[in-house]
């Protein structure tokens, strides 16, 4: 009997005034008793415009099928042949803009929490499982994946069950990419990061961390030295861009990359962590994305006492995930909307004391349809801050496209691939996730490392 | 892991490390640096490459104990490990096609002006090179310079060793005396490069500057190591970490370095307690 309630079942979580000031997971996950009433909510309907709405194609009504049965340890089989990371996908994923805002419930009332429940599954199998993870026979073909952010390593997921003898070059001293280093622990909690890298090692990939691809190797040494037939570039989204104002260098002021880097790398959030991070009392975080609301929620928890949100646009054009503003709203973000800085403003010695702003309103839409804010004359006023944080997006990495000779990119610098499969301009390489399309979301990210994988396989095999 | 093969203190607060990272010795050149952890929870420390060795797979770090990272990294003996150690990184010198340079070290930067100095010798450039140093218990690397530079010059602030004054004071009389330099190559505290610049500026000789901002990731990513470079952003860690010094902004440079003096005063003194160890 199917359950028509309109809207999702209640995810539980930290009450904001607690959560606020702590760096535990916000989300608790819903119940097994939970999940089977929600389940019951999706109509098992025939065409399926959730599963179309997935970038990895999870055959989504049959995983929900089976947690409505209760076979939960079904469920995990149904996603676990699309994808490798449902742990952080049923978390990170924009679901609203994808499966969810297709599902058939969401056009009178909410959609079926299909999120939710992917979270419940993965975390549910990760608690339970007993079997020892399956290692392919190895086909004798070796492939690099550069970066192990979700792009690099959904691609060598694949490949590794293919049978390829797979290693995965990190940059930084620990695997993971934005979901170690960007995405902060409140919201995806580092052990599971690290039991999806340890999954994907008993499944046979290997990791090499301190490997800079472009300096300590170039993609030609990896194929003509090191033997790899294909290389996955995954690099990543780059170095931070700033809006170059006046006041920008003053002390206090961050790129949204540096604060979360020191907070979630480096983890400058616990009492005995080595890197230094401002102490602040009132923050502006300039930029309506994923990763403003995670620098805001950050300093937030850090102890800073007003934390705005400043957005040129309206809160329709807000790109963040839906669930991440409201959690921010929740936890007392203020959002100050279509509002622009112009100006950093500083005290004596040199240190943010303010941000002059001016006030937008839309005008007519620009390329992207978007409606093109513009200044509101005369409309200029002072944001008593001390921090401003820089989250206006970021600009390509030129180590790899500097290094790799015949290697194709636009005019951002963005690596240019023929579209589905990922091909680059040099045969053999392949490309995916924001180092070929600026910074994205984890889940494109991750159907890019897919599409990847399975035209290298096919290239292979076709050799 | 990477073995320290070996340790050698050069000065009170400077030691000289060779460490086993093959895959960095093979690409490591003049001008680049490396990023290390000494242990598993310990900082990103950038260090400009002193030397190395591309058939021992060794690359030779020298590094001032100045906070509680250096002094962590210090407390490792020979024969153990740092946790991590990535590179080279950044942009190698450019030191083709010069006939003549002043190479200009101070401080603990002569360990990294020492190498550009070495490459410019090997390849027929004549070599000056100007040193400064506190005192005389602060000098390193004397030897090391006299063997690859055409005329060397050390300068002390107490007179204690070399010449009494400043290494801008030397550096003028040189290009005074009618010494004309293709290039004029600065290593060296902030401060000090400032003002090598402002020296050479007045006499038209093109000044590189190698920088040393705060650095996070250093591959490119998080933005920390930014500079103000010509009027333009730049990153210390890709687009450096080697500037053309008139077109530097140094003021903004000084100011952005001591964002965490606080702090570092701190963690130092806590370094103190733990490591047991006396620091001046």
């Amino acid at each position: 009997m199917a359950n028509m309630s309109m809207t999702k079942c209640p995810m539980p979580s930290q009450d904001p005034a607690v959560r606020s000031h702590n760096f535990d997971e916000v989300a608790l996950g819903y119940t097994a008793e939970m999940a089977v009433e929600e389940a019951k909510r999706c109509l098992n309907c025939p065409k399926k415009p959730c599963h179309s709405g997935c970038p990895v194609g999870i055959d989504i009504p049959a995983f929900i099928g089976k947690v409505a049965e209760e076979d939960f340890a079904g469920a995990y089989e149904v996603l676990e042949r699309s994808t490798t990371l449902a742990a952080v996908c049923g978390r990170v994923c924009p679901q609203e803009s994808q499966c969810e805002g297709q599902c058939v419930r969401g056009a009178k009332g909410e959609p079926v929490a299909i999120g939710r429940l992917e979270r419940f599954v993965a975390d549910w199998h990760r608690e339970h499982a007993q079997e020892a993870v399956v290692k392919a026979a190895p086909n004798g073909h070796k492939v690099a994946v550069v970066g192990s952010g979700p792009s690099g390593l959904t691609c060598a997921g694949d490949l590794a069950r293919l049978g390829y003898a797979v290693t995965v070059f990190e940059a930084l001293h620990t695997p993971g990419g934005v979901l170690v280093y960007g995405i902060p622990e409140f919201r995806l909690p580092k052990e599971l990061v690290r039991k999806e890298i340890a999954t994907l090692e008993a499944m046979g990939v290997e990791f090499r961390t301190n490997m800079v691809i472009g300096k300590v190797l170039t993609v030609d040494e990896l194929m003509e030295e090191e033997g790899y037939e294909c290389v996955y570039l995954a690099s990543g989204a780059g170095l931070p861009s700033f809006m170059g104002i006046p006041g920008e260098t003053l002390n206090g002021v961050y790129s949204a990359n540096e604060y979360l880097t020191r907070v979630n790398l480096m983890k400058a959030y616990r009492p005995d962590s080595h890197t230094p991070i401002a102490k602040s009392h009132a923050v502006a975080v300039v930029g309506g994305g994923n990763v403003a609301m995670d620098a805001a929620r950050c300093a937030k928890r850090l102890g800073a006492e007003t934390v705005y949100i400043v957005y040129r646009r309206s809160m329709d054009e807000l790109p963040a995930r839906k669930e991440e503003v409201e959690h921010a709203q929740e936890e007392g973000i203020l959002f100050r909307l279509l509002t622009n800085p112009v100006e950093v403003l500083g005290d004596e010695t040199g240190h943010v004391k303010g941000m002059k702003c001016v006030q937008m309103e839309l005008g007519e839409p620009d390329a992207s349809g978007r409606r093109r804010p513009v200044p509101v004359p005369d409309s200029e006023f002072v944001l008593d801050v001390d921090t401003m944080i820089m989250s206006i997006g970021t600009s390509p990495n030129p180590l790899i496209r500097s290094t790799t000779p015949g290697l194709e990119t636009n005019k951002h610098g963005c690596i240019v691939t023929n579209g589905e499969d990922g091909l680059t301009s040099r045969t053999g390489v392949y490309a995916g996730g924001d180092a070929v399309t600026g910074a994205a979301t984890v889940i494109l990210a991750m159907g890019a490392g897919k599409q990847a994988a399975a035209a290298i396989h096919k290239y292979i095999q076709g050799k | 892991m990477y073995r320290i093969v070996e340790k050698t203190s050069l000065n009170p607060t400077v030691t000289k490390m060779v460490v086993e990272a093959p895959l960095v010795a093979r690409k490591a050149l003049p001008g680049q640096f490396v990023i290390l952890r000494a242990g598993e929870d310990s900082e990103r420390i950038p260090l400009t490459v002193a030397d190395y060795d591309r058939a021992g797979g060794t690359v030779t770090v020298i590094f001032q104990v100045v906070g509680a990272g250096t002094m962590e990294l210090n407390a490792l003996k020979e024969g153990e490990s740092l946790h991590d150690f990535v590179g080279p990184l950044g942009r190698a010198s450019e030191l083709d096609g010069l006939k003549k340079v002043c190479v200009v070290g101070g401080g603990v930067g002569c360990a990294i002006a020492l190498p550009v100095a070495k490459a410019l010798h090997e390849k027929g450039t004549e070599v000056h090179s100007v040193v400064g140093f506190r005192n005389q218990d602060l000098v390193i690397l004397e030897d090391e310079f006299k063997a690859c530079s055409d005329k060397f010059v050390l300068m002390s602030d107490d007179g204690s060793r070399g010449r009494k004054g400043l290494v801008t004071a030397a550096l003028e009389e040189l290009i005074q005396s009618g010494e004309q330099y293709d290039e004029v190559i600065a290593i060296g505290p902030l401060v000090m490069m400032k003002f090598v610049v402002a020296v050479t500026k007045k006499y038209n000789v093109k000044t590189v500057v190698s920088m040393n901002p705060i650095m996070i990731d250093g591959t490119g990513m998080c933005g920390g190591c930014r500079l103000t470079v010509g009027g333009k952003t730049k990153f210390a860690c890709v687009d450096g970490p080697e500037f053309d010094g008139f077109e530097v902004d140094f003021d903004e440079a000084i100011h952005r370095g001591a964002m965490y003096k606080d702090f570092e005063g701190h963690a130092r003194e806590a370094a103190c307690h733990l490591l047991n160890q006396e620091v001046r």
